[in-house]
């Protein structure tokens, strides 16, 4: 969606006013449903319930990785607290053959994707390297430096291009997740630019959580987002991130887009990340407890809940079951944890190149050697 | 940091105090440093990813933003190529920037402005343009952050001309070596090793700034040279503490500056123990104990009664799971072992 006409200048002393931001919402945070004529989504309350399941089972695999950390069963973790429906949402629009490119945060996409949770523990705590087959899924792995990702996205979908996979009934699109810090990065523009001239059939999801660690996203930008696409020639809107339904009408118009031969469009999902960045984090040191309890009343899950409890949509046993599977899921991945074998101290040689090497040959001996000497001096070792 | 500390930083040409010694972190004294240069030069300014209002990624700068204001303590986009760009453009144009940037493994998205632009302007410029930028940043594994924040490219950032390398491996170092780099008229890369910052130890009130351009010896000895900087140099002394103990005296020897290089403290050890280790967690091949090996077969090749050995990060990406990181760097025990078999 193009960027409307010039609105209101912007509070601050510049000669450029900045449009003022158009957000697309299809579910109120009360639960109202407020359809959009651009963004039409006939769904049955069935699938409004599987989307309701998915944001809390996504929530619970979340909350327990966070526990699992804290107990030191996992090295690190990226909570994705309060971006539940610009995960789901977006990942439920997209089709198997469709290809995604993750940040390290998107577990509910990884979950939308099919991707047993238990994988993406394995990785946190550091038992498998790699974590999952990225073909498997059509989701590839996390990826750390931020914005990389987007350039490999980018890349990917040339190819598709290339493949003559684009446009015509089953054309494929790709779908490259990054965040408001990333898009102060050169990998991110230049991926614009590559993906615009390019016409590449690609949707850059954004989930603008506000916070990049402790920058705030008055550090990356003065326009809103998703108003740069524009100055790189594809369309950019702003979509109501907390909202399920509407992220995914819009990331499935997007993605019909680029299957459809019409090149790359950019999706701003405005939400907010409830928890720290990650578990190293501590977000009291540098925001107000008030911007977090504000959000809280837009809760991305609560509004699905009060629009499915009315009458006739979904009963008391329908929240029951949805609590008890997240229950199950809960308990199951937390002992899939617990009992994960550590990995071989070997292993680290592996897939260093894809063939046999020499220098690594010489270094494994070594390092094999080594620990079988402790284990002749000293068998306690 | 309590207030009994700031008030140390006070310039040292003040009347001088019986200086009582503070126990100091290495995360607090390198603060203590960034905190006296920007009182001694108002040229100085730090500048990174979150380094305000979070107080750093390694909480060095905690404080300082509300002590010095968002001039001078800036908080910039996520974007390593502009800050440090930027830092070059401010040094050009008179200032004294202390960029910070997260890990070594994020200085490589700003390779180009690092190795392309300041290490060659002066050059380029036939002198006219200097860049008198520090750059500071983490190096190194341990702390289970996996292979894309944890590798010591130090030694790849001495294979350059026109840069000065720093690995502040002791308190003093931390503590004096930020204001000899920033009144450098050329470029100079800080390294801190991570495992490094909540170190703790004594340092005399009145510690100041340091030479950077001498090794030190940090522990004397005569059977062996165990030689090592930055994070390795207490490794270095905990296998000098080991051999001790199977009556072996190392001398454990810290660069302190990877470039240039202090060749005649290095070749006056092995002069004396005619044995050499070289314990560092870059990579072997092509690594920085590559050099330093290099320059002791060049120099004292007559001297060795052994040949040099090297225990060096295994050749592989750093591995996330603990026990892996911990296998794939030097320890201890690995540059014991490898004394006591050049001692023989
Ligand atoms: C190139 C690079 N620089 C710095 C970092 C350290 N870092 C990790 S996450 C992060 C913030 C990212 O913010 P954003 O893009 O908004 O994503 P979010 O974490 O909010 O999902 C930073 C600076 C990094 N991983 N890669
Ligand atoms: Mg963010």
């Amino acid at each position: 969606m193009a960027v409307k006409a010039a609105g209101r200048a912007s509070s601050r002393n510049h000669d450029n006013p900045i449009p003022k931001p158009e957000l697309i919402q299809l579910l109120t945070p009360e639960g109202e449903l407020t359809p959009h004529p651009d963004y039409p989504l006939e769904l049955s309350v069935d699938e409004i319930k599987s989307l309701y399941r998915d944001l809390v089972l996504v929530r619970r695999i979340d909350f327990e990785a966070i526990a699992l950390q804290r107990k030191g069963e996992l090295g690190i973790w990226a909570s994705l607290l309060g971006q539940e429906a610009a995960q789901v949402g977006s990942g439920r629009a997209l089709e198997p053959r469709d290809m995604a490119f993750p940040t390290y945060r998107e577990h509910g996409v990884a979950w939308c994707r099919g991707l047993d949770p238990v994988k993406l523990l394995e990785l946190f705590r550091g038992v498998n390297f790699g974590g999952w087959d990225p073909r498997e899924h059509n989701f590839h792995l996390y990826t750390i430096v931020i914005g990389a990702q987007t350039l490999h996205a980018t890349g990917y979908a040339m190819g598709i291009q290339r493949d003559g996979a684009v446009g015509g009934e089953d054309g494929e699109a790709v779908i490259a997740y990054f965040g408001d810090g990333a898009t102060s990065q050169g990998d991110v523009n230049e991926s614009f630019i590559w993906a615009s001239v390019n016409n590449a059939p690609i949707v850059f999801f954004c989930q603008n959580n506000q916070w990049a660690i402790s920058a705030p996203l008055e550090k990356q930008t003065r326009v809103p987002l998703y108003q740069r696409a524009q100055g790189f020639g594809f369309p950019g809107l702003r979509v109501d991130g907390n909202d399920v339904l509407a992220c995914l009408a819009v990331t499935r118009k997007a993605l019909q887009a680029a299957r459809e031969g019409q090149g790359p469009t950019m999706i701003e999902a405005y939400t907010y990340r409830m928890g720290a960045h990650t578990t190293t984090d501590d977000p009291t040191r540098y925001r107000l407890s008030a911007e977090l309890e504000s959000w809280k009343l837009k809760d991305p899950i609560e509004r699905v809940r009060q629009y499915l409890i009315r009458p006739g949509l979904a009963k008391e046993d329908f929240f029951a079951a949805v609590n008890a599977e997240a229950d199950e899921i809960g308990a199951r991945i937390r002992q899939a944890c617990e009992t994960m074998p550590d990995p071989e101290p070997l292993s680290m040689f592996d897939h260093v190149y894809a063939e046999p090497n020499a220098l690594v040959a010489a270094e494994r001996e070594q390092a094999a050697a080594y620990i079988s000497s402790f284990m002749t001096e000293d068998g306690a070792r | 940091m309590t207030s009994g500390q700031t008030r140390q930083h006070r310039p040292r040409a003040a009347r001088k105090r019986p200086a009582e010694p503070v126990t100091i972190t290495y995360r607090e004294a390198m603060r203590a440093a960034i905190r006296e240069a920007l009182q001694r030069d108002d040229r100085v300014f730090l500048m990174g990813e979150d380094v305000g209002r979070y107080g750093g990624c390694f909480a060095v700068s905690l404080g300082l933003l509300e002590e010095f204001g968002p001039e001078r303590i800036r908080d910039t986009p996520l974007s390593e190529s502009a800050f440090v760009g930027a830092g070059i453009g401010a040094a050009m144009g008179g200032m004294r920037p202390i960029v910070e940037i997260m890990t070594v493994n994020f200085s490589l998205l700003a390779l180009d402005q690092i190795m392309n632009n300041a290490a060659t302007l002066r050059h380029m410029s036939g002198g006219q343009v200097g860049v008198p930028l520090v750059i500071r940043m983490t190096t190194g594994a341990g702390r289970q952050l996996a292979a894309q924040h944890s590798h010591s490219l130090e030694g790849w950032f001495a294979h350059i001309p026109g840069l000065k390398i720093l690995a502040p491996a002791t308190l003093e170092d931390a503590r004096g070596m930020l204001w000899t780099a920033l009144a450098d008229p050329d470029p100079v890369l800080i390294f801190e090793h991570g495992s490094l910052y909540n170190v703790s130890g004594t340092l005399p009130a009145d510690a100041g700034p340091v030479g950077i351009d001498r090794a030190a010896i940090r522990r004397p000895g005569r059977d062996v040279t165990l030689i090592s900087y930055g994070g390795t140099l207490g490794k270095a002394l905990a296998a000098a503490d080991r051999l001790a103990g199977d009556g072996i005296e190392a001398e454990v020897i810290d660069l302190r500056t990877l470039r240039p290089l202090d060749d005649a403290a290095i070749i006056d050890s092995v002069s004396r123990t005619h044995r050499v280790v070289l314990a560092d967690e870059g990579w072997r091949s092509g690594s920085l104990a590559a050099e330093v090996s290099a320059r002791i077969t060049e120099q004292a090749f007559y001297q060795l009664d052994a040949p040099v050995q090297r225990v060096c990060g295994a050749e592989v990406p750093i591995p996330y799971a603990r026990h892996l990181e911990q296998a794939a760097l030097p320890q201890p025990e690995t540059i014991a072992a490898a004394a006591r078999a050049v001692v023989g």
